[in-house]
């Protein structure tokens, strides 16, 4: 019953989004002024009834209604409650239903925050949302219904959640993610209304910058969450894989970041309309293509636990509708916005430009790696896979350029600045990222050698810490109280910018120092790896909830002194029998020792991964930091004034 | 000019859309049907641990074999190891072959996670990859016992894929062997 109930409730939402879509859009073009409004209640009764048929599926699963296929195949009655509302977007259905929550949130939230817009353009910004739900709902109706019935043989028992998916790291990742890709619909359906319009003024970026700048903080942290799960769950230390599924969260981020930059032009100077609102066309074109690729099954991947070509059919009609569509409205009305305004060499449009290139040509080599093989395939070139060597190849040197443009860029003004100024400021943070490059990677090593990448690394976030700290330095002076007088939007890109130095720094010095030793080890052997001792004294049996596993105990120490006690395990579950490794982390700023299980070997013997990763924490300190200043740059009291001061904007440009 | 300019991402995104089309029609999963039916390529490279013996396509043997595509640096093999550890226990055949990899590496991979191959083919510069087809690892083909490839499964093998696509077919070929 709960479930007919959440079946019946999409239905509602689906006839909700599609009044939605069409009357505020005809009423912004009669002039009928109670159908446009129509579009916010309209919206926030579509996100009821999405919310209710969410509920209901995870009643589902809290009740153990294994007569839902969908239930039956992700869920099981020993696996803990937690993780029972959690595999609600564990597969594909409930993934799609919670995708269509979050969109139908961002919908309302746009309707309520929003109402000092200009009627005519809120009401076609809620219509194309709701076009963009339409397509979701039916998607799920048609192709992917969660609420499917496995009757009259329902099943006593379900087929469990996949392990690896059995841990707070996915109860929290993909909403975050799903938050970031849904996210870039809001600046989207703000494209298409403006280009339907044709009016892409400078008020048209600043509404829609703090949406960008949420979405955006939301995808940073969803990404930097996946890869911190990978790390521990995966159970052999590796952080990043570029795997497609991978791919596809990194291109709309990489976007969505060029896209943040380049609306700030927009905003300020009025240069960049058709890139920026190409770039926001882009950002949430690549969330749905990331959508279609994993969901379609048409690359093979870790990640794609299931996939269905119908679906893929489906999908690739929707994209061609939204994406094709929106790139013919940018065809044809694109031209009447081309405006001009000046600015030379050092300005700061030129330095968004070029941080406007790198991303975009990032983003493209990744989507040519992601799609070579595809490509080669449907040409008969034969099959071909693409690997980390071809995306380090292009990364590296492109995070460089990046780098160096961002110490720069925090020195130039806008339209032009005097060239002498910029070389003023910039001797001494080379020369101290030049010293620290060449000094500390003797420091860091154990063994006194010279590593490139880390002493390439250590320059990298000398120069753009240093060329920050310049920079307030200059803006703040003696007096520590200016702090507070600085804008949000500018401490939140010095931070977010911090953050990717540290994040830069812990990607170069993990690669670069990473001690991994795999050995067979018997009850009390002893073992060193980068100055610590590793003593293993056997391993037990342990009972979880829904597994058994062999529990090791692995005491580290360092001179003696007791450093951490380890306990990686090799888990057996009992629904499915699949075998998980879970290993085990002493985490600390400068490094982690990271240990895990592997087979058991003759004579009480087992083999064993031992790991010493320098600096690897930073990788999501610096990330998350990144995301905090765009939450922080998001809530400058700029946005929230003007949304007050301006009942009537202007509405024309 | 500037207006034809505009049109070139829409130009782009149609031609995208062709190849995602002609793509869905295509699994990536499945095998290229010219290699089932064939038989196995002609070969003669090394043996894993043991560098001075030649392997060739006759140490197949005649009997019905699996030949996993395999390397560390393949992060889908981690997962579909144990599911071939527990095949070998059952008494399945299975011949490694370690593609492009690193020999020590590979035989520490063996002693930490266990070793279910009869022996392994070294393939360091995926020579007999090339001549199978192999788009990456892992991959498994079912070689009955004439040499000839019965069965190609692209990604991993496991529990699901082993009941549902492979089980029958080895069984079957086993019954035709004897």
């Amino acid at each position: 019953m709960i479930a007919e109930l959440g079946h019946f409730a999409l239905i509602i939402a689906l006839a909700m989004a599609v009044l939605q879509s069409v009357v505020p859009m005809v009423g912004s073009f009669r002039g009928y002024s109670n159908w446009m409004r129509l579009g916010s209640s309209l919206s926030i009764g579509q996100l009821l009834f999405v919310a209710i048929s969410f509920l209901c599926l995870v009643m589902a699963f809290l009740n153990d209604d294994f007569s839902l296929k969908y239930v039956s195949q992700n869920s099981n009655t020993a696996l803990p409650d937690h993780y029972k509302i959690s595999a609600v977007w564990a597969a594909h259905e409930g993934s799609l239903l919670l995708w269509a929550l979050i969109l139908a949130g961002w919908t309302a939230a746009v309707a309520l925050f929003s109402r000092s817009l200009p009627l005519v353009l809120i009401a076609r910004i809620l219509s194309v949302l709701g076009a963009i739900s339409v397509g979701f709902a039916l998607f799920l109706l048609l192709t992917s219904n969660p609420f499917e019935r496995l009757l009259p043989m329902a099943p006593m028992e379900g087929a469990d959640l996949n392990p690896l998916l059995q841990d707070i790291g996915l109860i929290i990742h993909p909403p975050m993610l799903y938050m970031g890709y849904v996210g870039f619909a809001v600046p989207f359906a703000f494209a298409i209304a403006a280009l339907i319009g044709g009016q892409f003024d400078s008020a048209w970026a600043r509404w829609s910058r703090p949406w960008i700048n949420l979405a955006w903080v939301f995808l940073t942290i969803g990404i930097t969450l996946g890869s911190w799960w990978a790390y521990y769950e995966l159970g052999w230390g590796g952080w990043w894989f570029w795997d497609p599924v991978e791919n596809a969260s990194l291109m709309p981020w990489l976007v969505g970041t060029a896209l943040m930059h380049s609306v700030s032009a927009t905003e300020k100077r009025g240069v960049f309309r058709s890139w920026t609102l190409l770039l926001a066309i882009f950002a949430f074109s690549l969330s749905l293509l990331g959508t279609f690729l994993v969901r379609s099954g048409i690359l093979t991947s870790v990640h794609a636990f299931a996939s269905d070509p119908e679906r893929g059919v489906f999908m690739l009609m929707f994209l061609a509708i939204v994406i094709g569509g929106s790139l013919m409205l940018f065809a044809l009305r694109g031209p009447a916005m081309q405006k001009v305004a000046a600015y030379s060499g050092w300005s700061r449009e030129v330095m968004l430009l070029i941080n406007n290139v790198i991303l975009v040509s990032a983003m493209t080599m990744i989507l040519i790696g992601t799609l070579y093989p595809l490509v080669a395939d449907v040409l008969e070139l034969g099959k071909i896979s693409v690997g980390p060597p071809y995306f380090n190849f292009f990364f590296v040197p492109l995070t460089f350029g990046l780098v160096v443009a961002m110490g720069i860029a925090v020195f130039t003004k806008w339209k032009s600045t005097e060239s002498r100024l910029i070389l003023s400021k910039i001797p001494v943070p080379l020369l101290l990222a030049i010293i620290c490059g060449g000094v500390f990677p003797f420091y860091l090593a154990t063994d006194y050698s010279f590593s490139i990448v880390a002493g390439l690394t250590v320059f990298m976030t000398v120069w753009l810490t240093a060329t920050i700290a310049v920079d307030l330095i200059d803006k703040v002076g003696t007096n520590i109280k200016r702090v507070a007088r600085l804008s949000y939007s500018y401490l939140g890109m010095q931070l977010a910018h911090t953050g990717l130095a540290i994040c830069v720094l812990g990607v170069g010095l993990s690669s670069a120092y990473d001690q991994t030793r795999e050995l067979r080890m018997a009850p009390g052997d002893n073992a060193e790896i980068a100055g610590y001792t590793f003593n293993f004294s056997g391993v037990n049996p342990v009972a979880g909830p829904n597994f058994t596993a062999f529990q090791a105990q692995i005491k580290v120490t360092q001179d003696r002194r007791l450093v951490a006690n380890l306990y990686p395990e090799k888990r057996h579950y009992n629904a499915g029998g699949q075998v998980m490794t879970e290993a085990a982390i002493d985490p600390s700023l400068t490094r982690d020792i990271y240990v895990s299980l592997g087979e058991p070997l003759t004579g009480g013997a087992w083999a064993l991964s031992l790991q010493v990763k320098p600096f690897v924490r930073c990788i999501w300190l610096g990330a998350i930091m990144v995301g905090l200043g765009g939450l922080l740059a998001a809530t400058d009291r700029r946005y929230r004034r003007r949304k007050k001061s301006q009942t009537k904007p202007a509405v024309a440009s | 000019m500037k207006r034809v300019a505009l049109f070139v991402p829409l130009v782009v995104f149609a031609i995208l859309t062709l190849f995602l089309l002609k793509g869905l029609e295509r699994d990536p999963t499945e095998l290229p049907s010219a290699l089932v039916g064939e038989s196995f390529p002609i070969f003669t490279l090394p043996s894993l641990g043991d560098e001075q013996r030649l392997l060739t396509e006759r140490d197949l043997g005649s009997r019905v074999v699996l030949v996993n595509v395999w390397a560390t640096w393949c992060f889908a093999c981690r997962i579909e190891h144990p599911m071939l550890n527990q095949l070998a226990a059952q008494g399945v055949n299975i011949i490694g072959l370690n593609y492009k990899d690193q020999n020590d590496k590979a035989l520490q991979w063996l002693e930490q996670k266990g070793n279910p191959y009869l022996f392994n083919i070294v393939d360091a510069n995926g020579i007999l990859g090339f001549d199978l087809g192999v788009t990456g690892a892992p991959e498994t083909y079912l070689v009955d016992a004439s040499g000839t490839i019965r069965y190609r499964r692209v990604g991993v093998v496991d529990q699901r894929i082993w009941d549902e696509e492979i089980k029958d077919l080895y069984q079957q070929l086993i019954g035709e062997a004897d």
